[in-house]
């Protein structure tokens, strides 16, 4: 077993190489800060494999079955005895994998920026902020308790913010900045009232503890489902609200609206924040509460099921139509995202019923590493171009031929075609979706097909489609495809991509820690594939060649097509919302108060203190000797108070 | 010789208060009005002495009030020159008029 503290190097080293960068990187260090960066990334990475290996095959399992361990619990806050607030490292099956992808995928961005940022003025800065995101998120799946996944939830958040807002000098990359910010921390806000909630009903903090008091009948159980708000039960207000935060940082429907505009962060940050790990956190959050979820309250798990359904679907739509290629990314990712939380909400507790559970998590593993190498390939790809537009691509296969055939392995693997790694992971979903919920079985089929769909759209427009000519100086041929520190992760991702979706997934991780030997069923899969290929065909005939057909297409679903371009006008909605209803209704009226009222009282104090002083401040004369006449027949005229009350 | 009334120390103690207030009152400079407030609080003293000595002839608490007020004068008059060097320093004058900083 490896010890706690060297486990604990996991998230400290980014901190470390934070501190570093953060303190001393942009005067002694610029040059050397991409390296300081990824060397301290590659030490995280190679303890968590060691330690997820160590764990899964070695030290995880009692009796067979995968057991939660806490190690290096810490009293942080103690209020009372009984009730503290705990540091603490948990491992179990999700957490480890979390952690393997979380430190992998960062190495992959590191090295990886170390080409792409070159050159760039706050380069220091930028790895710095890199490793704060990565310890974060490193500490946010270590977590052993609901306090301490807050506090590095909002830690994500803020390093999510300052990445996304490096560019400051660009006044949209500042607005997205402040947008993801205000929306995953309205969401959060929900998240800390469940946290609340969950804990005064359970009276702990810790996982392990919770999950076993809320999934057994205890006192504690009973008393959470018998009293009642608004017509639910405390438990599912409790779920319902730590949901909401899950939901607003994994960008589902309604509060998807900053991950789009995320995208004005530099692309390596968006692939690993905003589509390998920090938009995962929701799923991750689902999942170390699912037994909670799954057998105390199905009601809250049916709510998870049908957001995640809906923005997969929702998300889908909308990546058809949009010609940013990175903002098809984030619509694809938050599309996938909806694929993990339904595949956690049609799931059960247990054995065969777990299989959602499980295809969830495989999917999360093997979307991180296809959708990092997307992003990865997109970024490549504006390196090469210097835009983000795709109009400005195409015929690009010539010029970069190692992007072109990792970004063609990532769409393959997200269209599930066999035997690329999307194929296996998107298959268990959809089997474990079959096996409890028609419905969203047929709608998330249909998702997969859009998938394929406006994935190879993607593809064919920015490779194929027409001869690449470069318009911009700098675009020239002359600086090549790409420096190896991109190409080398590009290829080891692209690796992954291809066979990630050979590991026995069910054999690791799964809802109760029992091995899930899922089936393999031929019938179930043949659908996901077959539409997945039309997709593509479809992508083909449409964008394989410059041709009026897309045009057409769109005139023919004018409305649903203007719709799903302008996102269906939710950015709209909710300025509605704020700016007419929020702020005239009741920001109007409260500043109105403020103003008048409550300035009004403070400032009538002062006036009259004004006031008076004016009045009286001539008796301030300065001239010592009339303070003493006064004094003196003060004196006097007392004495004679006096004697005459007396007499 | 008959012994002096204590009516005749009540009016010189009197007088000399008045004449310490007057001069508290009229005179501008510093030093001159720290010297009339002795003669008010030495007058207080003459009372003192002269209530114990007519009253109370066989206690003592007049004559010790006297001492403290001695004593008391001695170090508000410290004071009180510590504080008219520093008025001195800062206007170049002991002028009690010109000490006006402070008003409004």
């Amino acid at each position: 077993m490896i010890n706690g503290t060297t486990i604990a190097l996991i998230p400290l080293l980014p901190l470390a190489s934070f501190l570093l960068l953060g303190l001393f990187g942009r005067k002694y260090l610029s040059s050397m800060a991409g390296w300081i960066g990824t060397l301290s990334l590659l030490f995280s990475a190679i303890i968590s494999l060691a330690t997820a290996g160590t764990y899964f095959f070695v030290s995880g399992k009692v009796n067979g079955v995968y057991q939660p361990v806490t190690v290096l619990q810490h009293t942080w806050l103690a209020f009372a005895p009984g009730v503290s607030i705990d540091m603490g490292l948990l491992l179990d099956p999700v957490s480890m994998m979390m952690i393997v992808i979380v430190s992998f995928v960062s190495l992959m961005v590191h090295i990886y920026s170390l080409g792409y940022m070159k050159g760039e003025e706050r380069f220091a800065t930028y790895y710095a902020f890199l490793s704060l995101f990565t310890f974060s998120m490193l500490g946010l799946v270590l977590s052993c308790n609901l306090f301490q996944i807050y506090m590095f939830w909002e830690l994500v958040g803020v390093s999510s913010f300052l990445l996304i807002g490096y560019y400051f000098d660009r006044p949209s990359a500042v607005a997205a900045a402040k947008k993801a910010f205000i929306v995953t921390r309205f969401a959060d806000l929900g998240f800390l009232v469940g946290i609340l909630i969950l804990a005064f009903g359970a009276h702990t903090l810790d996982f392990k503890t919770l999950v076993e008091r809320l999934t057994t009948p205890s006192p504690e159980l009973r008393s959470m489902i018998s009293s009642s708000f608004l017509g639910l039960s405390a438990l599912t207000w409790g779920l319902l609200l730590v949901f909401m935060g899950g939901a607003g940082k994994s960008a589902m429907f309604p509060l998807h609206v900053w991950l789009p505009d995320a995208m004005e962060g530099p692309t390596p940050v968006s692939a690993l924040i905003h589509a390998a790990t920090m938009v995962v956190a929701g799923v991750y959050l689902v999942a170390r509460l699912f037994p909670v979820f799954a057998i105390s309250c199905p009601g809250a798990l049916h709510v998870v099921a049908y957001v995640g359904v809906f923005s997969s679907l929702f998300a889908a739509i909308i990546a058809c139509t949009q010609t940013d290629i990175k903002r098809v990314l984030a619509y694809s990712t938050m599309s996938q995202i909806g694929y993990m939380m339904f595949a956690l909400g049609v799931s059960g507790y247990g054995g065969e019923h777990g299989l959602g559970f499980t295809a969830s998590m495989f999917h999360l593993f093997t979307h991180a590493m296809f959708k990092a190498l997307l992003f990865l390939g997109a970024g490549s790809v504006i390196h090469y171009v210097h835009s983000n537009e795709m109009k400005d691509m195409g015929g690009l296969r010539k010029y970069m031929p190692v992007t072109h055939l990792t970004f063609l392995v990532a769409c393959l693997a997200i269209a599930g075609v066999p035997p690329f790694s999307g194929f296996f992971s998107k298959e268990e979903i959809l089997t474990a979706a079959y096996q409890h919920n028609f419905t969203i079985y047929v709608i998330a089929l249909f998702t997969a097909g859009l998938t394929s769909f406006y994935m190879f759209r993607l593809y064919f427009s920015v490779f194929w489609s027409k001869e690449f000519e470069p318009h911009h100086e700098s675009s020239d041929v002359h600086h090549g495809e790409a420096p190896w520190t991109m190409k080398l992760p590009l290829l080891i991702l692209g690796l992954l991509a291809m066979g990630a979706g050979f590991v026995p997934f069910g054999n690791f991780v799964s809802s109760d820690g029992n091995t899930l030997h899922s089936e393999f069923h031929l019938a179930l899969a043949i659908p996901p594939v077959l539409i997945g290929l039309f997709g593509i065909a479809l992508a083909y005939i449409m964008y394989n060649r410059q041709n009026d057909l897309p045009e057409k297409t769109a005139s023919l679903f004018a409305r649903l097509y203007k719709g799903a371009y302008h996102k269906f006008y939710i950015d709209e909605i909710y300025l509605f919302v704020t700016k007419k209803i929020v702020f005239n209704l009741i920001g109007g009226p409260s500043a109105w108060v403020d103003k008048n009222i409550i300035d009004g009282a403070v400032n009538l104090s002062a006036d009259l203190t004004d006031d008076t002083s004016i009045l009286i401040r001539g008796w301030q004369s300065g001239k010592m000797q009339q303070y003493a006449l006064w004094f003196f027949a003060g004196v006097i005229g007392m004495v004679a108070v006096f004697v005459c009350l007396w007499h | 010789m008959s012994e002096v009334p204590l009516t005749h120390i009540l009016f010189l103690s009197t007088a000399l208060f008045f004449t310490g207030a007057y001069g508290f009152l009229t005179r501008r400079n510093m030093i001159t009005m720290l010297m009339a407030a002795e003669l008010m609080l030495n007058s207080v003293n003459i009372n003192f002495i002269a209530f114990n000595k007519y009253l109370f002839g066989s206690k003592l608490d007049g004559v010790f009030f006297t001492l403290f007020l001695i004593a008391i004068a001695a170090a508000e008059a410290a004071v009180a020159i510590a504080i008219i060097i520093n008025i001195y320093r800062q206007y170049q004058s002991i002028d009690i008029d010109d000490a006006d900083s402070l008003k409004y």
